[in-house]
């Protein structure tokens, strides 16, 4: 139980997927002009990782690794090679899923997270938690708390990131920085900010 | 090589880049910079794979369903990226572990997409073929740079050879250590962006809010 809290911790804060692994930077930089709009899209993702990366690290068990086949009569087998291609429907099949049952179920989610499920198929950071997830051996439980933890981390940073903007707006920028220099200038600064807690450990 | 092609290639490497105009791509872009051999091998890597997926989804354009193409462009572009990580498994066993989950993130790099969705289906193979291998070059442009500035003044190195002796081993130069960190990355895309369009006034945005200029008595 310690151990998934100091991973969630370290997910959230020290390894932020956003500021420290710059993963879904594209969407990150386009969709944080409004903090509305950005606690959307970062519930969502959280949502979506919080399924996706578990899914795949079952997948990855009980038929990629080598030897996983072997309830079925192949225990040499090994599919480790067709991961990426694996994760990556998964995550498109799985989004899809979501987008139809909350438009039947949730009408309400779905009008306001509806907008952003297409565009999570290809964020870099949901399927960079499958791979992270992948590299670091992550058992199921660790990837339940991996997924989650990073999708909030991703959120928190990109609603903070919207909340700069927002401010920044008024301010008296040069020229050539306008718009996406200093975005880019002052995700750096909260890059750093969040560097501050690599020294925490629970 | 006709007027029009030569466009096709040159544009995207200022003019129209990728990375510093359209925002595509640039998580990887940060992440792999920091030494200038990786970021060489990542802008291989990024634009065999645009090249190669534009020219396979423009030869099958006219065969994809509207409602399937993303998943049908999904799995081009993840069997290529399949294809190159191998190679490098094979032969950079170094690199592709420096390179870690980056090479599997190609798949979602908006480039690749990107690239795929707004020309290759809509224009013929050679065509796409020379749009995809422009936007990769335009993408290794500022990859290389960033990863210039970065391993230079971090390690006092360029591709792993010694520039600048270092006070550790007995030089003169002490490294900039923040260079070698993820937020510096954000700062150095950032001042190119600023130079860009300092160059080319063309590019600048559009400010929301006007400072008010106040008349002086």
């Amino acid at each position: 139980m310690e151990g998934l809290l100091s991973l969630a911790v370290k997910a959230i804060f020290v390894e932020n997927l956003a500021l420290s692994f710059f993963l879904g930077m594209c969407t990150f930089i386009a969709v944080s002009k409004k903090i509305s709009t950005a606690i959307g899209l970062g519930v969502s993702v959280m949502v979506v990782q919080a399924i996706t990366v578990p899914a795949n690290n079952l997948i990855l068990t009980y038929l990629l690794a080598p030897g996983a086949l072997s309830w079925a009569g192949f225990s040499d087998v090994d599919l480790t090679f067709l991961g990426l291609i694996s994760y990556i429907g998964v995550i498109a099949a799985l989004v899809q899923i979501l987008e139809m049952v909350l438009d039947k179920y949730f009408p309400p989610l779905y009008n306001a997270l509806g907008v952003f499920l297409p565009l999570i198929t290809v964020n870099c950071a949901i399927l960079g938690g499958s791979l992270f997830m992948v590299e670091r051996d992550y058992n199921f439980a660790e990837s339940v708390t991996y997924g989650f933890s990073s999708g909030f981390g991703w959120a928190l940073a990109i609603t903070a990131m919207a909340g700069v903007r927002e401010k920044l707006k008024y301010s008296d920028i040069p020229d050539g920085l306008q718009g996406l220099g200093i975005t880019f200038i002052t995700a750096g600064l909260m890059a750093m900010a969040f560097m501050s807690f690599s020294g925490v450990k629970l | 090589m006709s007027q029009t092609r030569r466009q096709m290639l040159i544009d995207p490497l200022v003019d129209n880049n990728p990375i510093t105009l359209q925002v595509l791509g640039i998580c990887s872009a940060l992440a792999v910079t920091s030494s200038l051999q990786v970021a060489f091998v990542m802008s291989l890597a990024v634009t065999f794979v645009t090249a190669f997926s534009s020219m396979f989804i423009s030869m099958l354009r006219n065969h994809i369903p509207g409602s399937i193409r993303i998943i049908v462009q999904m799995v081009i572009i993840a069997s290529l990226v399949i294809l190159v990580d191998q190679v490098l498994k094979a032969y950079a066993y170094e690199i592709s572990k420096t390179l870690s989950v980056f090479v599997g993130l190609i798949i979602t790099n908006c480039i690749v997409m990107g690239r795929a969705e707004a020309f290759a289906m809509k224009n013929p193979p050679v065509a796409s073929f020379i749009d995809g291998i422009g936007n990769g070059l335009g993408y290794g442009l500022i990859l290389m740079l960033v990863g210039f500035f970065r391993e230079l003044f971090g390690a006092g190195s360029l591709f792993g050879i010694t520039i600048f002796e270092t006070v550790n081993n007995g030089g003169w130069y002490v490294p900039n250590g923040m260079l070698l960190l993820p937020p510096s990355a954000f700062f150095i895309i950032g001042l190119i962006i600023w130079a860009f369009r300092a160059w080319k006034p063309a590019q600048v945005e559009e400010r929301e809010y006007k400072i008010q200029t106040v008349e002086s008595h």
